[in-house]
């Protein structure tokens, strides 16, 4: 009984928390469940929600991706640089925005497969300053704005009342639902994260895998850049700063572990959304921006406390089981 | 035994774990002065016995006295203070720190808020010449031998004034040397009056040290009995609750032709030029001391560490091995010597470690480039050596970790089989195994011969390589120092003579 409920915890767990959520703050506010709202909390949601994804690999593996919110503020300059001041078309222009954040992503990658420095953390925190520098260089710390329609098509259009952004999210969501499941570099993904030893002894290509986490964080984090700087008309060098720390939360919220192995998209993405309807629900009730950081991070400890408790009534129950 | 109170008394202990009732009302007792072995196939409550004394597991039920006294061991610290030392067979020491600094590590001789540099040095070395330990008190662990460190861990279990050692498969790592020095100073402790209750697989070290023994199965008690006057066949027959007619049950197979052949394998400091071929259903043994260079040998061979050349042969064909992956496509499998840390992935389910080296063939898709795996496939594959190796789980879905020494054991050999391996290397197949479960594994190297695989064969258990090889060699240094053609004569002595050949100096410590 006990462990058929703790099953039900680890499946649904941050679903519920989401809906309690959703509960207290439409009872709370008037605005909250207006449809407004809701896309606005969807279309808020979609960075991070890319980002997110994009460092969900990395620690899948075992590592962690630090530099995906400097490399979507410097591809986001790159962006509005390249269709604004060069004036290229716009659909070049994100399709080089997109090949610049996967060969960021790869280099990320090389400096650990290929310089063989120790962990990620330090070849992606040196990659979060760089990239950070870069966007201030081409930008020279101004922001460029007046962006055509064209590129700023994914970042602020509607679809049949949807958000591009948000329907863009979903398209992403299946495709690494898709990635992670049914496909042989997902389950090498998770088995790395296992132990790298093991999977490296049964044949996986650990260099070529933990390679293509990296791209995928680099070109997710890109896309983003795009998304942004079609929503805020701008590419500014100091968008997306701590964009990795939302999407390391979203991912841990989500029931990712930090030591690899453990963690889905779908997880991830109730993550997200609870730290995004908390922001909104937050906004609506006038609470400052400097207290929403403070309730960011006591959810985060909150969800991963819980996730404890769920494991120590996981073993309890199967040892009264004897 | 009467007057005195027993040293140690243990009554009634039970322990809960899920899924397992891990003892169920167990005594032990242990006299001042004796060395009381604690034998059991793996998973019969030994370490949960003596972790409860340790103060590592609370109990669940059941009563300890030491000196008469009721005591409540709930923390390690409260076992110190009882006089409780335990010797890990996992050695817990910081490598950077010097062997005093381990000695007393949190336990540090201060001279008001100060450490006593000079007292503690002094304290450690004469503890260490209680021992008869020849090292310096002065040098980093890291610099230790296991034996050394061992000696380190029963120095600091004497500086905690120690009236109870436990040492868990002390001797599982040591060479026979350091063994004999272990016991020595094990019987000088129990002349001292310390207990020593001491663990181990090696049966055969039972009747050399140990005063008495008391058997656990499925975590019961079967039998407390003197050594004397037992033998070792009864101890077997105690643990397992059955005779066992053939230890090793081999069948020598068809010899086909040639499955695996190497040529001048080396890596500088670790195998020197070493060639050989193993013929399709021929067991191959390799056996050497600990450091003889054989586990660096198969992981050269399977491309898990580089080497500086040779070359290798998969029936009669070169192949390029650079890397895990590329021996295995060309038929090369490897089990590894430890199950846990590189054989499985103790996360994932059976399914999914069985089809891990194979999932780039267990792939459709509609497009060439976008290749989904073949779930069907994947799960019938899994059933299908599930079903075949007897592997004794609920279902295919269950995790790894989750399962026992001998049935992990064998999802890694049905990984390898799944493969297709035309030769499989398989290093300590039954290291950590119950004795029941070993049997199951020897049937299954018997069936891969018969069915044409070519075995390379590591092993520490002599005994075992003798049985089940159809040919050994012996390595030392990390050459091939002999060789052992017919299995009607192999003889433990003959292959001690050659695993000792070249002996290089005993790993001894540069202090």
């Amino acid at each position: 009984m006990e462990s058929k409920m703790s099953e039900f915890l680890r499946r649904f767990g941050s679903l519920i928390g989401l809906i309690i959520l959703c509960i207290i703050l439409a009872v709370w506010s008037d605005t909250f469940l207006t449809g407004r709202n809701l896309m606005n909390i969807l279309r808020q949601s979609s960075i991070a929600a890319l980002l997110a994804i994009g460092v969900l690999l990395p620690i899948l593996t075992g590592g962690i991706d630090l530099s995906v919110g400097s490399i979507q503020g410097f591809t986001m300059c790159f962006m509005a640089y390249m269709v604004v001041t060069t004036g290229i078309n716009s659909i070049l222009g994100i399709f080089l925005t997109l090949l610049l954040g996967s060969f960021m992503g790869l280099i990320n990658g090389l400096l650990l497969t290929k310089l063989r420095l120790p962990h990620p953390f330090i070849s992606t925190l040196g990659m979060q300053y760089v990239a950070r520098g870069l966007a201030l260089i081409i930008t020279g710390g101004m922001p460029i704005s007046g962006l055509p329609p064209a590129a700023r098509w994914l970042g602020s259009e509607n679809i049949g009342g949807f958000p591009v952004s948000a329907l863009l999210v979903v398209v992403v969501c299946m495709v690494y639902y898709v990635i992670l499941n049914h496909t042989p570099f997902g389950r090498y993904v998770y088995s790395i994260g296992g132990s790298r030893e093991a999977a490296r002894l049964s044949g996986v290509n650990l260099d070529r895998v933990l390679n293509w986490t990296f791209v995928s964080a680099g070109f997710l984090s890109a896309l983003a850049g795009v998304v942004l700087a079609g929503r805020v008309n701008s590419g500014y060098p100091l968008a997306g700063d701590g964009g990795e720390l939302d999407g390391i939360a979203g991912c841990v919220i989500g029931g990712t572990s930090l030591f690899g192995g453990e963690g889905t998209v779908l997880g991830t993405m109730i993550g997200v959304l609870i730290m995004g309807v908390l922001r909104n629900g937050l906004n609506l009730l006038d609470v400052s921006a400097f207290w929403q950081k403070v309730f960011i991070g006591i959810v985060v400890i909150l969800a991963v406390w819980v996730d404890v408790l769920r494991r120590t009534a996981e073993y309890r129950a199967s040892v009264r089981k004897v | 035994m009467d007057g005195e109170p027993q040293l140690l008394t243990m009554r009634n202990i039970t322990k809960k774990f899920p899924g397992t009732l891990a003892l169920d009302h167990v005594d032990f007792d242990l006299q001042a002065g004796e060395v009381h072995v604690l034998i059991g196939e793996n998973g019969a409550g030994k370490s949960t016995l003596m972790k409860i004394l340790s103060g590592a597991y609370v109990k669940d039920g059941g009563e300890i006295r030491i000196a008469g006294e009721p005591m409540e061991l709930g923390t390690p610290a409260a076992a110190q203070k009882a006089g409780i030392g335990i010797i890990y067979q996992e050695l817990s020491q910081v490598p950077q720190l010097s062997v005093t600094e381990n000695i007393f590590l949190g336990r540090e001789i201060r001279r008001g808020p100060l450490i006593d540099w000079q007292a503690m040095h002094a304290e450690a070395r004469r503890l260490l010449q209680t021992i008869e330990a020849d090292f310096s008190e002065k040098i980093p662990s890291r610099k230790l031998s296991v034996a050394h460190k061992q000696m380190v861990e029963i120095a600091k279990a004497l500086s905690m004034n120690a009236r109870i050692i436990v040492m868990d498969e002390p001797t599982s790592s040591l060479t026979p040397v350091e063994v004999e020095r272990l016991f020595k100073i094990i019987r000088k402790l129990s002349s001292g009056g310390v207990g020593v209750v001491f663990i181990s697989h090696h049966l055969e070290e039972i009747k050399e040290i140990g005063d008495r023994a008391t058997v656990l199965r499925d975590g019961r008690l079967v039998k407390t009995l003197a050594v004397e006057g037992r033998e070792i066949d009864d101890f077997i027959e105690l643990m397992v609750g059955r005779t066992l007619e053939n230890k090793y049950p081999k069948v020598p197979a068809e010899l086909g032709g040639e499955a695996l052949r190497v040529e001048g394998m080396s890596r500088p400091g670790a195998v020197d030029s070493v060639s050989f071929s193993v013929r399709k259903g021929e067991v191959l043994g390799i056996a050497g001391l600990v450091g003889a260079g054989r586990t660096e040998l198969c992981r050269l061979i399977f491309g898990a560490d580089q080497r500086t050349s040779g070359c290798i042969f998969v029936e009669g064909r070169e192949i390029r091995v650079r890397a895990p992956e590329d021996a295995i496509k060309n038929g090369i499998g490897f089990l590894t010597e430890n199950r846990k840390e590189e054989g499985l992935l103790l996360h994932l389910s059976i399914t999914r470690n069985i089809s891990l080296p194979i999932l780039g063939s267990l792939t459709r898709g509609p497009f060439r480039f976008i290749k989904l795996i073949d779930h069907r496939r994947d799960a019938a594959i899994a059933d299908e050596y599930y079903r075949k190796l007897n592997i004794r789980a609920p279902s295919v879905r269950k995790k790894t970790g989750e399962l026992s020494g001998g049935n992990q054991q064998k999802v890694v050999f049905a990984k390898w089989i799944a493969s297709n391996s035309k030769a499989l290397i398989i290093d300590e197949p039954t290291r950590g195994i119950d004795v029941g479960a070993k049997i199951e594994i020897y049937d299954l190297i018997n069936n891969l011969a018969a069915q044409g695989v070519g075995i390379v064969m590591v092993s520490s258990e002599l005994p075992e390589l003798l049985g089940m090889s159809d040919r050994i060699l012996v390595m030392c240094g990390g050459r091939i120092t002999g060789e052992l053609k017919d299995p009607k004569t192999f003889t433990q002595e003959e292959v001690m003579k050659y695993a000792i050949a070249f002996s290089p100096q005993e790993t001894a410590v540069v202090g």
